[in-house]
């Protein structure tokens, strides 16, 4: 690992796992956790939409994954006493399950096509919960409890939330590690072959399959891990606002993990970070603005994408920067 | 004959349009074999079904004794039989390097977890892939370009591109859609030196789809010509050239020119 990488990367663990509550804990303002936590959690399913974008894929349909993520984790916590922590691995491997079963056909379709499709996706993720009897309908799942204890052979790992003094900073850090590893990963797929391959697909999948890339296995694998992603930040959410809803996530969720990318930039790991964090805190900030606030918002929205067509991190790009 | 390739009763209906109407012939191994035909004459068509990107309707392709035909282009490709394309195909935002980097993919060994760990055996494929691209590319003569970003190269470039992608995956039959289209006269001639090369040095079987009428005959071994879906003559171009049922396909049609 390069010098200049090997500092930016301390720097931003520093940063996320030290300042933040150092200033924080500082200035008292304690609500900025849930900011941050959400931003953190939207950050990690927003990167699952841009590994589908990275194939070549418009995926407006991650609120289905995190609704049912979140549902899965949900459920059986209540229904059936699985520790939290269980449940997390379950609700990412049960949303990448579907997702394989869902996109076999789907990653058929390319360009608005397959956009279109998983547009509908989080609609139908909505409805299915509504009807579904495990779910709860339209009164959904309330009163989760907040994460027990986590112990391996007796030691105490993670203690459990509700003994804890400040949940909001444990959950803060929990949704940072979480990002941190999902960028981890990310940063790791990019880097390797598979990313080679990756960008392949997205660039001819003709040519792609020609020279002996199994495309169809790509692109579904590819979209599972996104999926997986969407889960995992599904099932944390509930566990913050310890209930879940049919609406919990709908399409205008799906459309802004779709816009964190763009904002960020899709040619950029980092670009579904950084856009999470400028439109979220964007969208608040603009609170002030009352009655305007959409219109500005969309304005600036519009404005970006004219100015930086590849997301705000092509900035970096322009002044020699690296990748 | 001992064919490496044999296109036995091949057929395409898409709807009521036939477009490859019981095809037949064989490919001996290290020939030099050029489709000919008219516009629209189903010669892309009949690569497309070579190389497993579209399934006959009947008849089948026999490469080495085992049918391909119905197979999926990777696995088509793994077998050893690559297509390049009609139109300058290649991955556009990438190096050259890059482009025939990829390309390798078929003949790594490491799987696609052992790439995401960084395996001993990913790492070792990784040098390999750079090394053999290397070699591809000093092969097609295209070193200066080679840390070009691919979408800024002219047309020749491209196609010698193209072709390297071809040769990253190592087939033993490579199939070249119009490898000689848009090219002015000194370019089609280092073309047709370069696909010599191929069979000559790299011991390739090449099939290759052309309208350069001069070329093709420059070129080639044999000559397959097909009108309207249906193959009308076969054999080598001094016969080909006489061949009344060419000339009359070629005279019959608007593009015209055999150019003898």
């Amino acid at each position: 690992m390069s010098m200049p990488r090997l500092a930016g990367v301390l720097a931003f663990l520093l940063g996320v796992f030290v300042l933040v509550p150092l200033v924080i804990g500082m200035t008292g303002r304690w609500d900025f956790y849930y900011t941050l936590t959400s931003v953190a959690l939207l950050s990690v399913a927003a990167a699952g939409v841009w590994l589908t974008f990275y194939i070549g894929r418009i995926n407006i349909g991650q609120g289905a994954y995190a609704l049912m993520g979140g549902y899965v984790s949900a459920v059986l916590m209540t229904q059936y006493g699985v520790s939290f922590w269980l449940t997390l691995p379950l609700a990412g491997i049960f949303c990448a399950a579907i997702s394989v079963l869902i996109g076999l056909p789907i990653l058929r379709l390319r360009g608005v096509y397959f956009a279109m499709v998983t547009l509908v996706l989080t609609e139908v993720a909505r409805l299915t919960a509504l009807a579904l009897p495990i779910t709860n309908g339209a009164k959904g799942i309330t009163s989760i409890p907040l994460p027990g204890e986590l112990s391996v052979f007796g030691m105490t790992i993670i203690p459990d939330f509700a003994t804890l003094e400040n949940p909001k900073l444990a959950f803060y850090l929990m949704a940072a590690l979480l990002m941190t590893l999902t960028y981890l990963i990310l940063w790791r797929i990019v880097n390797s072959r598979l990313g080679h391959l990756c960008r392949s697909l997205q660039q001819n999948e003709e040519l792609s399959a020609s020279i002996g890339v199994n495309t169809a296995m790509l692109r579904v694998l590819a979209y599972a891990i996104s999926s997986f992603f969407g889960g995992l930040a599904g099932a944390i959410f509930v566990a913050i606002s310890q209930s879940i809803y049919p609406s919990s996530f709908v399409v205008q969720d799906s459309v802004n993990f779709m816009l964190y990318c763009f904002l960020g930039g899709l040619g950029y790991v980092f670009g579904p970070m950084l856009g999470t964090l400028l439109l979220y805190f964007g969208w608040d900030l603009l609170s002030i603005a009352k009655e305007y606030q959409l219109l500005i918002y969309s304005g600036a929205l519009i404005a970006l994408m004219l100015v930086l067509p590849n997301g705000v991190l092509s900035l970096l790009d322009k002044k020699g920067g690296r990748k | 004959m001992n064919a490496i390739l044999q296109v036995k009763g091949v057929t395409k209906r898409y709807g009521g349009l036939t477009a490859n109407n019981d095809i037949t012939f064989d490919v001996a191994p290290q020939e030099i074999l050029s489709v000919i035909g008219p516009n629209g004459a189903g010669k892309s068509t009949l690569f497309k079904q070579i190389a497993g990107f579209v399934t006959p309707t009947t008849g089948e392709v026999i490469y080495k004794g085992t049918r391909i035909s119905g197979l999926p282009p990777h696995k088509v490709a793994r077998m050893g039989v690559v297509r390049t394309f009609q139109e300058t195909t290649i991955f556009k935002s990438m190096t050259v390097r890059e482009n025939v980097i990829v390309s390798h993919h078929l003949r790594s060994k490491a799987s696609l977890l052992g790439f995401f760990f960084g395996s001993a055996q990913a790492k070792a494929d990784e040098a390999e892939f750079g090394k053999s691209a290397d070699d591809i590319i000093d092969f097609l003569g295209l070193q200066a370009i080679r840390n070009e970003m691919a979408s800024n190269l002219p047309q020749g470039h491209l196609r010698a591109l193209g072709m390297a992608i071809g040769l990253a995956t190592h087939p033993e039959i490579i199939l070249l859609d119009e490898p000689f289209a848009g090219m002015n006269h000194d370019e089609t001639m280092r073309m047709v030196a370069l696909v010599r090369r191929l069979r000559d040095e790299r011991g390739l079987t090449v099939l290759l789809v052309e309208h350069d009428m001069p070329a093709v005959m420059k070129i080639s071994d044999r000559i397959v010509c097909i009108n309207f879906g249906e193959k009308i003559a076969e054999g080598t171009p001094a016969e080909i050239q006489a061949n009344p049922r060419v000339i009359e396909a070629y005279l019959g049609s608007e593009d015209a020119a055999i150019g003898m």
